[in-house]
């Protein structure tokens, strides 16, 4: 474990330029480039704020303008899915590599995650850029918190990449699997409605049962609510799950690893 | 010394997972059976004890017919796959030309294939850079290293994949079969490349069908057989050897053919119409049988020099056909004839006792014809066989076409029809190498 451990130091070199492959191979070819990370997210906020302010206003006290609320829990939830819809298939896709190349299998899945980090990164400007004029300032002693925010998120999301692509390669039907139930998780986290309402709060137990409310709360309070944190508690014990959770599936992608080239 | 790989009783047993398509993770789960299915239910034994070693420096080749596990054996050395049983040891750092490219992304050019590909193997940045005008150089991709790799042909995919592995320049190099990626003129700059580490002291283990490859370049060989290591040792030796068991292989596979050729054609007494004309016929290679049986073949037997009965021969080596007969009349009025077609349906040969001006005066009861080669100067290929009695006036007795199926092998893979006893001479300024020359290029 240990060894592994060290192995994927190792490896950075070979994770940083294929994420760098992952992102230019992305927008090659396409006019705009990379600005489509840029435009994606801007055209979807615009139809949000359309939508929650002209066809159906929402006047919630205190999340006002609902859009750019929602945005907050939506583009580090965007992270999230399609890291793990793309780390499942990861090792299927790179099946030429784990077969004909001596080559660090775990590193597909990770690759998986970070690029879609960037993605997530790129379109922040955006999300920043409309919190400033609807006149939401973060707090700059919250902001200290962001980057742990987004750590707690790196190694839970490549904990289950690495679970996921692993199992994969047995069992093809999660991919499929996999949409639904991301889709179903979407709607039970707070994300697009707040999570202090009074009926998420009737079932709070069970909304804090779901790791991901943690992120989400965490990111709007970070970036969207006034004051601290306060969330914090729940965010570090969601980090120590992560950590453990993680070497539980790399310790699964370990046991399954000799597999991989006899059955992708 | 120590060896530079060491096999130690190698065993790699892939497991087959039953039932494949149903096994969905529903199912699994619904049958609580998750981690029962991942579990092997069925193997498949693709190396069995195995061992060998490969001193440092030299070049080792592995010879086999296909699924005799030489693949696998060389993914097992470049560590892709783990044994089930034994050990592999390998000493330095390798590189496989296993699949050349992979790992390429079409989409982007061929100067970041080369980087990332290159950080894949193993390097770093700095040495790829170092590096990166003679890769280029050797793959003669001047003109498109920054276009994508998608709009490469394959041979210049392959190049480009070539110049990256053999640039990464490893302790031990691998090779499966990559040889034939390029052109000719490619191909000799591989071969010069592998030279170059031969001389550079470097191990080179060698999976190849080109046993010629085998002969001229290994310090050893080794045949594997369905998983099992044959023999192995002096590469002229061990190549023979290989060579002799196709032969036998391929003679099984001849008695087969032939047998099943006699089968098919007409049982004795059938009503088979006699083909209207058989010069046209003589030039539509399918089997058959036909004729009145008053005097039928009951036999076709191909001898060899040592006499023995065999399908294979060695061009320029003696065959003697031989024809058992039996006449259920007397009669004088016999022609004897034979017939040698190529796989085109090229008549190669063909005569008979009365274009010889040959005349029986009698035949009854059984008796032999044969017909007997000095040396059989056909090229390396397979033939077939008409076999024939018939009346001086063509009507045929018993006629067998095409039913005799032998092969011709040959060292010498010349081309055409026929091999003319032929030496070359030439004015003693032109010279020529040993053929077993390794330094030559």
């Amino acid at each position: 474990m240990r060894s592994n451990l060290e192995n994927l130091i190792r490896y950075r070199g070979l994770i940083a330029s294929l994420v760098a492959r992952e992102l230019k191979a992305r927008y090659r070819g396409s006019v705009l480039g990379f600005a489509w990370s840029l435009i994606n997210p801007l055209l979807l906020l615009i139809i949000y704020s359309f939508v929650f302010t002209t066809i159906m206003p929402n006047e919630t006290e205190g999340v006002k303008p609902y859009a750019v609320f929602m945005f907050c829990g939506i583009l580090p939830w965007n992270w999230f899915a399609t890291s793990l819809s793309d780390a499942a298939g990861s090792l299927i896709a790179g099946g030429n590599l784990i077969k004909k190349v001596l080559f660090p299998a775990e590193v597909l899945p990770l690759v998986s995650v970070l690029a879609n980090m960037v993605h997530f990164f790129l379109a922040l400007p955006i999300l920043i850029a409309f919190l400033l004029v609807s006149g939401r300032y973060p707090d700059p002693l919250d902001l200290v918190w962001f980057p742990i925010a987004v750590l707690v998120q790196l190694v839970f999301s490549s904990a289950l990449a690495l679970m996921l692509a692993a199992l994969t390669v047995h069992f093809r039907d999660i991919r499929d699997i996999l949409a639904n139930v991301l889709m179903l998780w979407f709607f039970s986290t707070p994300i697009i409605y707040p999570w202090f309402q009074a009926n998420v709060q009737r079932f709070r137990w069970l909304f804090n049962l779901n790791p991901f409310t943690h992120l989400a709360v965490s990111y709007q309070e970070i970036l969207f609510f006034n004051g601290p944190l306060g969330h914090w508690k729940w965010l570090l014990a969601l980090g120590a799950f992560s950590i453990v959770l993680f070497l539980a599936c790399y310790w699964l992608f370990d046991r399954l690893r000799d597999s991989f080239a006899e059955v992708v | 010394m120590t060896p530079a790989i060491e096999l130690t009783n190698v065993t790699k047993i892939y497991r087959r997972y039953t039932g494949r398509q149903f096994s969905t993770l529903k199912s699994a789960l619904l049958q609580r059976s998750l981690m029962r299915d991942l579990q092997p239910s069925e193997t498949f034994p693709a190396l069995t004890d195995v061992s060998f070693t490969v001193p440092k420096g030299s070049t080792y080749g592995v010879i086999g017919r296909n699924g005799s596990g030489k693949s696998t054996a060389l993914k097992l050395v470049a560590g892709i796959t783990k044994p089930t049983g034994g050990v592999v040891r390998v000493d330095g750092r390798i590189s496989a030309l296993i699949e050349l490219g992979a790992g390429f992304h079409p989409e982007i050019s061929g100067r970041e294939n080369v980087f990332i590909n290159g950080i894949m193997l193993g390097l770093t940045k700095r040495q790829i850079q170092e590096r990166f005008d003679e890769i280029v150089e050797f793959a003669e991709l001047r003109e498109f290293i920054d276009a994508p790799v998608k709009t490469y042909s394959s041979g210049m995919y392959m190049r480009l994949g070539f110049a990256v592995a053999i640039h990464v320049d490893p302790d031990v190099l691998l090779v499966d079969e990559v040889l034939a990626v390029g052109d000719e003129g490619f191909t000799h700059k591989c071969l010069d490349k592998f030279s170059e580490f031969r001389r550079r002291g470097k191990t080179i283990l060698l999976v190849t069908h080109s046993l010629n490859l085998v002969e001229r370049f290994c310090d050893e060989a080794l045949w594997l057989d369905a998983g099992r290591a044959q023999t192995h040792g002096d590469p002229k030796r061990v190549v023979g050897a290989y060579l002799t068991a196709v032969e036998q292989g391929e003679e099984q596979l001849m008695v087969e053919t032939t047998a099943r050729a006699v089968e098919s054609a007409a049982p004795p007494g059938a009503d088979v119409p006699q083909p209207q004309d058989l010069t046209t016929n003589m030039f539509q290679a399918t089997e058959g049988r036909w004729g009145s049986r008053e005097i039928e073949i009951t036999d076709v037997v191909l001898r060899d020099a040592a006499g023995q009965p065999s399908h294979v021969f060695h061009s320029g080596e003696p065959l003697s056909i031989v024809l058992r007969l039996r006449a259920k009349q007397p009669t004088d009025d016999v022609v004897f004839g034979i017939g040698v077609f190529n796989a085109e349906g090229v008549c190669c040969y063909g005569t008979n006792t009365f274009i010889e001006e040959m005349n029986p005066a009698a035949l009854n009861g059984d008796a032999e014809a044969t017909f007997a080669i000095d040396a059989l100067d056909l090229v390396e290929g397979t033939y077939k066989l008409d076999a024939a009695v018939h009346k001086r006036d063509g009507y045929p007795y018993d006629y067998h076409r095409l039913l005799y199926t032998f092969r011709v092998k040959s060292r010498t893979h010349d081309v055409g029809i026929y091999r003319p006893r032929h030496k070359w001479t030439f004015s003693s300024n032109v010279q020529f190498l040993q053929r077993d020359d390794r330094s030559g290029s």
